[in-house]
């Protein structure tokens, strides 16, 4: 195609086009958005300090920070983070190898993949989190309880994605490879594994995602350890500023897994993406 | 000056003493990139007059799609004019219409073939029954009667041009822009789009300016042919095509005059690969 | 595939598992498992009759309200957010930390600011559900296809018309995307606001039979849960492959080729 790469395709911003089209608009979006951080946290502190809201409801952005300030220097946060990510990563983990597991064997048969379809697509939808009860009668309040919840719900976010991967394995690619005499081994470790990974991948990024939720929802409502718990324990406790300053920690927590698992996710589909990039050139 | 001199030496051609349709005059445009600006396109000065047929070839990265889109008021240039009737184009102007050569991306996939055609004249405000009119008389035109019903992606890609021809053509605009539309449809289908075109544009009198890198393609349909330099472009030629008007694959791709013609365009545009066929 | 084997793949397994809970079950009294006669009992005893207009009707009509505020609400401010480049770079940081707060923290938030209500786990459902309908909203718009854009400016529509005719449907998949995720956390968090401060609904009843080692009454809440969600997933598909039928059937097309 005609190569003015270097055009910006039209954006479809508001409808009359403006005359600058100049490449370089206005205002960086990286400036907008640290603007957009500080102008939250200036509201946040007006709303609070101008008496629209009670600080005993909703403390000023100032006394939030200043409490998480205070209770990161203390080990008892500490322990509760490391906590939450233990659950987290071992729920993942779990979760995570039995789907990619299952997942390649169940997609690469027709048979089983017929078969078990009814029994995925309706346990699939079952909130994870009636299985509290359950959990709480098998373990107590241990970080066993919480991991039955994480690893039941990740697990089918990684299975549906690694089933959809195997099934997009480009048909011509496999007759191709067939007719060059590649056993199945062969296929799955040059074919199928490398056209499932990007599945895989959004698998592992959204199971993340839902091990994180499940890790804090299961510390909230049974206990046990973790971030979760010491809210849970900060809001009957009536410390609403160290509430707030751990639910923005979830936040941050939440933040940093996400940034880690899209760095994974770059670096294991560098070869993927770099492989498009030169086929559309 | 740009390459106006050619169209001087043209013989008593319809179109001598039409009036100016579209004018584009010292068109130019500067891409600000991180490693710095780049002149895509110096200088395009050129005429279309009413009811002309003119195409527009040059070697790859040419900015012909950059020119098209100036000239369909989607890109501002960074200097120099495009006329519609003598009114400066600044946003796409209504009697203007473009087919794209991504028909897949032109056309709404949520909506029917019908639909499709039908809904710039929604837009533009014209009636229920007339619309209905409008559309299968444009349908009828491509020969889509049959498919009016169905989804685009149930159709085959030479098919969906059509679809894009159609709403081109439904719209009734004074110029039709068409931004290498066949290049991506199989050698066979291409040729039927091709008559397609001719015939639609002499019963509907429309100025076309169709924009393609193939060079049979160019001679084959255009009354004129203008030939883009290496960017930074400029017109390298202004080309008179005095073929027959009664066209047809067979006959006029393998007259003498034909042949002369085409190896005349190949050679400016081996030129303008090079470099050499730009004359200042 | 005939009706038939259809049929047969879709309750083999399903019947294979039960046989199998069943033939466990008889010998032994486990004390954690009921039999399947146990469990049909209890459900039917105790789902069926008061206690469905008394809890899970009111539970199933804030969880609907809810997840609807949310998908409507998402829908409206990712469709503004997606359009204009200068909101959509003030807010992509704070929604970003916005979005990996774990819904479930809100409530002991909204307790506090709303106090334990109805309208609590309404809110709770609202503000946790809305951000997947809100984020890929605005990824849709944001992505709609250029070569569509440029179509549609060739032919005049604008504003409004444009919106509905060509933004819309266009990002439709990725929002249908959104609206399904946003279902999920609406069901987790309609749980979650229940089990955590509550004295109705089936969050708080299930916890109850489980305090109180109500076992088969706990399995069949588990159960009646599971149906909710199966049943909102099922009605979520039909009206998403309604409406989204032509980009399954340009899908398929693709494949094809």
């Amino acid at each position: 195609m005609t190569p003015t790469s270097s055009a910006p395709p039209s954006t479809g911003t508001a409808p009359p086009p403006s005359r600058s089209r100049r490449r370089g608009t206005a205002v960086p979006s990286g400036l907008l958005g640290a603007a957009g951080i500080a102008g939250f946290l200036v509201t946040w502190e007006l709303v609070v300090r101008s008496g629209l809201v009670e600080p005993q409801y909703l403390p000023a952005a100032s006394t939030v920070l200043a409490e998480l300030a205070s209770i990161a220097t203390t080990a008892a946060f500490w322990e509760a983070v490391g906590w939450t990510l233990r659950t987290w990563a071992i729920g993942l983990a779990v979760s995570g190898a039995a789907a990619i597991v299952l997942g390649l064997v169940i997609g690469s048969s027709r048979f089983l993949r017929r078969a078990t379809h009814s029994t995925v697509e309706f346990l699939r939808p079952i909130p994870s989190v009636a299985l509290i009860p359950l959990a709480v009668l098998l373990y107590g309040t241990s970080m066993q309880a919480t991991l039955l919840l994480v690893v039941y719900a990740a697990f089918w976010q990684v299975l549906i994605q690694v089933l959809y991967g195997v099934g997009d394995v480009d048909p011509v690619a496999d007759d191709t490879a067939r007719s060059y005499g590649l056993g199945w081994t062969a296929r799955v470790r040059y074919l199928v594994w490398p056209s499932a990974l990007p599945y895989v991948m959004t698998g592992v990024r959204l199971g993340a995602a839902v091990a994180l939720i499940l890790t804090i929802t299961g510390e909230l409502v049974i206990g046990g350890g973790g971030v979760g718990t010491q809210i849970a324990l900060a809001q009957s406790g009536g410390a609403v500023p160290e509430m707030y300053a751990l639910v923005v920690t979830t936040g941050l927590i939440g933040v940093a897994i996400n940034l880690l698992v899209r760095a994974v996710e770059r670096r294991a589909l560098r070869w993927h993406v770099s492989v498009r990039r030169e086929a559309v050139a | 000056m740009a390459g106006n001199s050619a169209t001087v030496a043209s013989d008593a051609h319809q179109g001598t003493d039409a009036p100016v349709t579209l004018s584009v005059r010292g068109l130019q445009k500067i891409y600000s990139s991180d490693t710095g600006d780049v002149e895509a396109v110096r200088d395009l000065t050129f005429d279309l007059r009413q009811g002309e047929l003119v195409c527009l070839v040059g070697p790859s990265g040419c900015g012909k799609t950059t020119l098209l889109r100036c000239i369909a008021g989607l890109l501002d240039p960074t200097s120099g004019t495009v006329e519609l009737d003598g009114t400066k184009v600044t946003a796409p102007p209504k009697k203007m219409a473009v087919v794209f050569q991504e028909y897949g991306r032109s056309l709404f996939a949520w909506m029917t073939v019908r639909q499709n055609v039908e809904l710039p004249l929604k837009t533009a405000g014209m009636g229920k029954a007339e619309r209905k009119a409008a559309v299968e008389k444009a349908l009828h035109a491509v020969g889509l009667d049959h498919a009016a019903g169905s989804y685009p992606w149930q159709l085959s890609g030479g098919m969906q041009q059509r679809v894009a021809i159609a709403r081109a053509v439904a719209y009734e605009p004074e110029v039709l822009l068409m931004d290498e539309p066949f290049a991506a449809v199989d050698a066979q289908t291409r040729a039927d789009l091709e008559d397609l075109i001719r015939t639609v544009w002499k019963e509907l009198g429309v100025t076309i300016l169709f924009v393609t890198h193939d060079i049979d393609e160019s001679v084959y349909l255009g009354e004129r042919v203008l030939v883009l330099s290496n960017s930074p472009t400029i017109v390298q030629e202004d080309l008179t095509i005095d073929l027959p008007a009664e066209r047809d694959q067979l006959t006029t791709r393998s007259m003498p005059r034909f042949t002369e013609l085409r190896a005349h365009v190949y050679e400016q545009i081996q030129k303008a690969k090079r470099g050499t066929g730009a004359t200042a | 595939m005939t009706l038939v084997k259809k049929t047969a793949y879709a309750v083999g397994l399903p019947l294979a598992l039960i046989a199998l809970w069943w033939a466990l079950s008889r010998n032994t009294t486990n004390f954690y498992v009921p039999t399947p006669n146990e469990l049909f009992t209890a459900f039917v005893d105790t789902w069926i009759g008061e206690r469905f207009r008394t809890d899970v009707l009111p539970s199933v009509a804030r969880f609907a309200v809810g997840t609807g505020l949310a998908i409507v609400l998402g829908i409206a401010a990712g469709v503004w957010i997606g359009s204009v480049r200068t909101v959509r770079s003030l807010l992509e940081p704070m929604l970003e930390f916005f979005r990996a707060i774990p819904p479930p923290v809100l409530v002991p938030i909204l307790i506090l600011i709303i106090g334990a209500n109805d309208r609590m786990k309404v809110m709770v459902i609202v503000v946790g559900a809305v951000w997947p309908v809100l984020l890929n909203t605005i990824e849709g718009v944001r992505s709609v296809d250029s070569v569509l854009l440029d179509t549609a400016r060739t032919y005049g529509l604008r504003g409004a018309t444009r919106l509905r005719t060509v933004i819309l449907p266009s990002a439709a998949p990725q929002i249908a995307a959104g609206v399904r995720q946003s279902l999920a956390i609406g069901l987790i968090l309609m749980v979650i606001s229940e089990m955590f401060a509550s004295s109705s609904g089936l969050g708080f009843t299930i916890v109850l039979f489980q305090r109180s080692f109500a076992i088969p009454e706990m399995w069949s809440g588990i159960v009646l849960l599971g149906l909710i969600g199966v049943a909102v997933s099922v009605l979520f598909q039909l009206c998403e492959r309604r409406i989204l039928h032509w980009y399954y059937g340009q899908k398929e097309v693709q494949h094809g080729r």
